[in-house]
């Protein structure tokens, strides 16, 4: 499988161009060829991964083992100079400490040579693969017109436009990288490389807000790191050292896996900014939306809740797992309920992204079969329909100004094509019949089966979860479509490769609700049965038609649109009889003249975000402290 | 019963049942308060008349979410009644107001704006009840479909009464009866003007309230499913609850949004979460 | 007798009235006259409303307000004038700030006289503008079918 290398080396190729290309049309010319060629190379990663069982795939260079160690080591080196240079000692002590570790890791590995094989790729790499690649790469192209306008925008900020492309291809290098390791170490190399990109791209506006968001990246990005190193002592002091691989792990069972799983899945927490790390994802908007975009739908986070996924049949039925289960059922209610009291369109899709993540980890902690059907299902909708929203939402950005719901207000009449793409968005986010309801039909039907009674309590969770979830996703809604008075239809200074990338993902969100049936059969269901050896019907075919119904139902009614704006006579709103000029201006008492001006409902007397985030990061933090007490109490038996 | 036959007779049946519902209860609120009331056909009445209106809206689209609220009430309504997988039945349902608030804001009227923001209100207040009703009839019948459910021998609601009494309680929400009749009111003279339904007229308007039907059919079927195959028992507590929720309209004056969404909130936690969760422990 | 007869919706407003219009018409959904019995209900909202009931005469300030909610009603749709003031302006015809009956402003089909107007007489009104309502409907229909 030479394709593996070529997807991780390929874009780290672009990358190094990208570096050092300083012309605009040059830059642009590599990023897109080479966004399609990885695009390309990762859908048929996945078609390979359709047609075979897993391949594993040894690299033919000896001491490789030792490139990856020095690569660790020149991370950890290059965290060490920038904490030390901005007086920010923590992260220092830790990556010192994750440091220290790794050598003693290294140390362990060498003297017993384990012969695993470095890469693999199954069905889960192959989705994942397609959804960095295809994704990742529709995000890169996106970014070339959205940074112009950037720079364009805040002429104080240092452009530095050929290394922050180079840092977003070396991000998909070490994505590629993390999900087709076998062998742990890399993994954890690659690993490494993502949190170091994340935080170079946090810190691009080079804003002191930025700085200090992408430093709060750092520390929660290596606390949970911290734990992959211990992992590997655990698994090298106890057991066989082939367990170093990543396959060989998870088929030795909980007994032997359930210690590093479970510390692994911490890093994997952290990754996936739940509740306690939660806030780095917050503090990580300053950063251009494309980053955005990147970091929050398709890689960073998701590789926090792959490794989560990889190890959810070991997790299945555990303790360890329900705990892992229980902070990402608070992580969905505690982060759905702040995003309520948001405005910043930017800071609602932040916590619906760390809500939805939060479901993925719920999902994956009870490890059942079910369950984790449920939580890949929500890995690839939520990619798509959520990069799709951080990008139309960038794109609104640049031409209002600004990055407030209040502002979007008929934003349908301005904007068109970008709001009905939002529209689509917001819609593949929370409602029936799109992606979200096979993932939430599916998640409840996992939850009440499953460790009662902690499945029940994940169904409570879930299910004042979707309420709330439903309330803000569809006041956002509304402020779109809710027309004061028709402004000027003004889509023409977007740029052409920020509309087609939006028009690609809102048919890819679109697309996937009618394909999921196939990708469940052919792709996830297969990688089940690995896992498993027996699965039950997941999803029965009746209500696969059902679904279809609806979606059929949601995509032709729009066709009644006209028929409708034309029968109708127009008259002004009603204001208790007084006038309404065409201006949305009314007298008042005593004939003053008044705008009317309507905005929506955050409710923060009842969903204060200090106050939520406050409760649940104590929720978060007693859990992973159980967790790592249950750890240490396992290890000591 | 074969589930096309069901959803075709659901379709047809639901207004029939649902008018003589909505007109006996409007004879009963009238009696309560020494009235004589309207003739037991009048909200038939009312929809004929409201589709022979001419149309008037601020913008056309108004008419178009609402067209899809009412056919996303009857698909949930029919899904229900051919006894299709409840989950999937509250999700439509779920769509289906949403449809509602959207054509509430679309006019950016202040009336129907937070009467479109108190629809949501009571929206995210009842959801987690009706989703705990699902898994609570889950654990009895051990199965999601509705038409397992009716096929129960003995009576779900001797091992949920605490999911019963939480759906009671929202019940009010549904059925738009005060207090909790936020968003819009059958009776005039509110703060809201009509709330949520202020914009509308003619057509538009006839839509909302045959969906109202429609929707009400579909609620006090659920309190069916808490009684099994025991088709007796349930026609009483329908009428019985029916005949509550109308002493309770008559008798008591709207309260706050804060009220209502803790309120329902506290209930769905004590009796329904309370209930399912005892219930997944034995 | 078509839909429209038997469920009239109403919509109340007081133009400049000494309220004593008012009260009668109130008066008339209160248990003794129940005009909910023949479908008549008090929407307070002109986008629900068939009937348009004012009571009072129409001042200079208010004139455009009335207009206002009678353009705002869906055809068909009838006006019915409660009291003398609103037919005609009565006592405070000649006032500084009274522009007259509500004629002055919107057509007017129905007249209620009476000072203040008996509940009865109210009653009687509507009934009277429910026939016209029907002609109005019936024209409306040929009217949308003669330019069809």
């Amino acid at each position: 499988m030479e394709l593996l290398i070529f997807l991780i080396l390929f874009p780290l190729l672009i990358a190094g161009l990208l570096a050092v290309i300083q012309a605009e049309h040059v830059r642009r010319a590599v990023v897109i060829s080479g966004a399609v060629l990885v695009g390309i190379a990762s859908l048929v990663a996945l078609a390979f991964s359709v047609t075979s069982q897993a391949v594993f795939y040894s690299v033919p260079v000896n001491n490789i083992g030792i490139l990856v160690f020095i690569g660790d080591i020149l991370i950890s080196g290059y965290i060490i100079f920038v904490s030390l240079k901005a007086r920010q000692y923590v992260v220092t002590g830790i990556t010192v400490i994750q440091l220290i570790l790794l050598c003693a890791v290294e140390y362990l590995a060498l003297t017993n040579h384990a012969h695993i094989p470095e890469l693999f790729s199954d069905q889960l790499s192959g989705i994942m693969s397609a959804i960095i690649g295809v994704i990742g790469g529709l995000i890169c192209v996106y970014a070339l017109g959205y940074m112009r306008e950037y720079h364009a925008e805040h002429p104080d900020r240092p452009d530095t436009r050929p290394r922050f492309f180079g840092i977003m291809f070396l991000f998909l290098s070490a994505m590629f990288g993390i999900i087709f390791s076998n062998n742990l170490l890399w993994l954890f190399f690659f690993w490494e490389i993502t949190t170091l990109c994340s935080y170079l791209l946090i810190r691009y506006p080079n804003t002191d807000e930025a700085i200090k968001n992408a430093f709060r990246a750092l520390l929660f990005n290596l606390i949970g790191g911290a734990c992959i190193p211990i992992a590997f002592l655990v698994i090298l002091l106890t057991g066989e050292s082939e367990l170093i691989g990543l396959h060989e792990l998870v088929s030795a069972g909980p007994g032997l896996a359930l210690i590093p799983a479970g510390l692994i899945a911490v890093a994997g927490l952290a990754k996936s900014a739940q509740f306690p790390f939660s806030s780095w994802l917050v503090g990580a908007m300053v950063a251009p939306t494309p980053v955005s975009a990147l970091l929050h739908s398709s890689t960073m986070v998701k590789a926090g809740v792959y490794i989560i996924a990889r190890f959810a049949p070991v997790f299945e039925g555990e303790l360890i797992g329900i705990l892992i289960a229980l902070i990402g059922g608070i992580t969905f209610l505690a982060a759905s309920a702040i995003a309520i009291s948001q405005s910043n369109a930017k800071k609602v899709l932040a916590y619906s992204t760390i809500a939805n993540l939060g479901l993925i980890v719920a999902c994956c902690g009870v490890g059942t079969a079910e369950g984790l059907w449920a939580a890949i299902l929500l890995i690839i909708f939520h990619a798509i329909a959520k990069s799709l929203l951080f990008l139309s939402v960038g794109t609104v950005e640049h031409q209002i100004h600004s990055r407030n719901i209040e502002d979007m207000s008929g934003l349908v009449t301005k904007m068109p094509r970008i709001t009905m793409m939002i529209l689509i968005g917001i819609a593949g986010m929370f409602l029936a019949p799109f992606g979200m309801l096979i993932s939430k039909w599916a998640s409840l039907h996992a939850f009440v089966e499953s460790v009662p009674p902690f499945g029940i309590l994940l169904v409570i969770i879930i299910a004042y979860g979707s309420g709330i979830t439903a309330f803000f996703w569809a006041k956002w809604m509304g402020k779109l479509i809710a027309v004061g008075e028709p402004q000027q239809k003004d889509e023409s200074h977007i740029p052409g490769s920020e509309k087609s990338i939006l028009y690609i993902l809102s048919a890819l969100t679109i697309v996937v609700c009618f394909g999921f049936p196939v990708i469940s059969w052919y792709l996830i269901e297969p990688w089940l049965l690995t896992m498993y050896q027996s699965v039950t019907e997941l999803i029965s075919l009746s209500n696969i038609e059902i679904m279809f119904m609806m979606l059929f139902l949601v995509l032709i009614m729009p066709f009644s649109l006209a028929r409708f704006t034309r029968s109708a006579t127009r008259v002004p709103r009603y204001l208790c009889g007084i006038p309404e000029s065409e201006t949305m201006v009314f007298t008042g008492s005593c004939g003053i003249k008044r705008e009317i001006e309507l905005s929506n409902y955050y409710l923060d007397t009842i969903f204060c975000e200090k106050r939520i985030s406050r409760i649940s990061v104590g929720i978060g933090i007693f859990l992973i402290v159980l967790i790592l007490n249950i750890i240490i109490v396992g290890g000591g038996l | 019963m074969n589930p096309f036959l069901a959803a075709a007779l659901f379709i047809i049946l639901a207004p029939v049942v649902g008018v003589l519902i909505t007109g006996l209860d409007r004879i009963l609120t009238a009696r309560m308060q020494g009235r004589v009331g309207p003739p037991v056909l009048q909200p038939w009445y009312d929809i004929r008349k409201l589709f022979q209106k001419k149309q008037v809206a601020v913008w056309g689209a108004q008419s178009f979410f609402i067209f899809c609220y009412l056919i996303f009430i009857i698909f949930t309504g029919a899904l229900f009644f051919a006894g299709g997988d409840i989950l999937l039945v509250i999700f439509a349902f779920t769509l289906g107001h949403v449809f509602l608030v959207l054509g509430a804001y679309v006019s950016y009227s202040p009336y129907a704006h937070i009467g479109a923001e108190r629809e949501l209100i009571q929206l995210m207040a009842v959801e987690p009840m009706i989703i705990i009703v699902a898994i609570g009839l889950y654990q009895v019948n051990d199965s999601f479909l509705v038409g397992d459910m009716i096929n129960h021998p003995g009576l779900p609601i001797l091992l949920l009464p605490g999911v019963f009494l939480g759906f009671i309680y929202i019940l009010t929400f549904k059925l738009r009866k005060s207090p909790f009749d936020l968003a819009t009111s059958h009776h005039a003279h509110q703060e809201l003007v009509k709330g949520s339904t202020t914009e509308f007229s003619g057509f538009t308007l006839g839509m909302i309230e045959l969906a109202h039907i429609y929707e009400l059919v579909v609620m006090l079927g659920f309190i069916w499913l808490f009684f099994g195959n025991n088709l007796f028992l349930s026609a009483v507590a329908i009428v019985v609850i029916m005949v509550l929720e109308i002493l309770v309209d008559n008798c008591t004056s709207r309260v706050r949004w804060q009220d209502a969404i803790t309120s329902a909130w506290f209930v769905t936690l004590v009796a329904g979460a309370g209930n399912i969760f005892a219930l997944s422990i034995m | 007798m078509s839909y429209l007869q038997k469920s009239p919706w109403i919509i109340h407003y007081d133009a400049s009235s000494c309220n004593g219009c008012d009260i009668e018409v109130l008066a008339c959904l209160t248990p003794l006259y129940d005009v909910e019995r023949f479908g008549i209900l008090n929407t307070g909202n002109p986008k629900h409303a068939d009937i348009f009931v004012i009571t009072g005469g129409v001042n200079e300030i208010n004139r455009e307000v009335v207009k206002n909610i009678y353009e705002q009603m869906p055809h068909p749709k009838v006006v019915v004038a409660v009291g003398i003031c609103a037919c005609s302006g009565g006592v405070f015809k000649e006032c500084y700030n009274i522009s007259g009956g509500v004629a002055t402003v919107i057509p007017v089909d129905v007249y209620v006289p009476g000072c203040a107007a008996r509940p009865e007489s109210i009653i009687d009104g509507i009934v009277q503008a429910l026939k016209i309502l029907e002609q109005k409907r019936i024209a409306l229909k040929t009217t949308v079918e003669g330019t069809a």
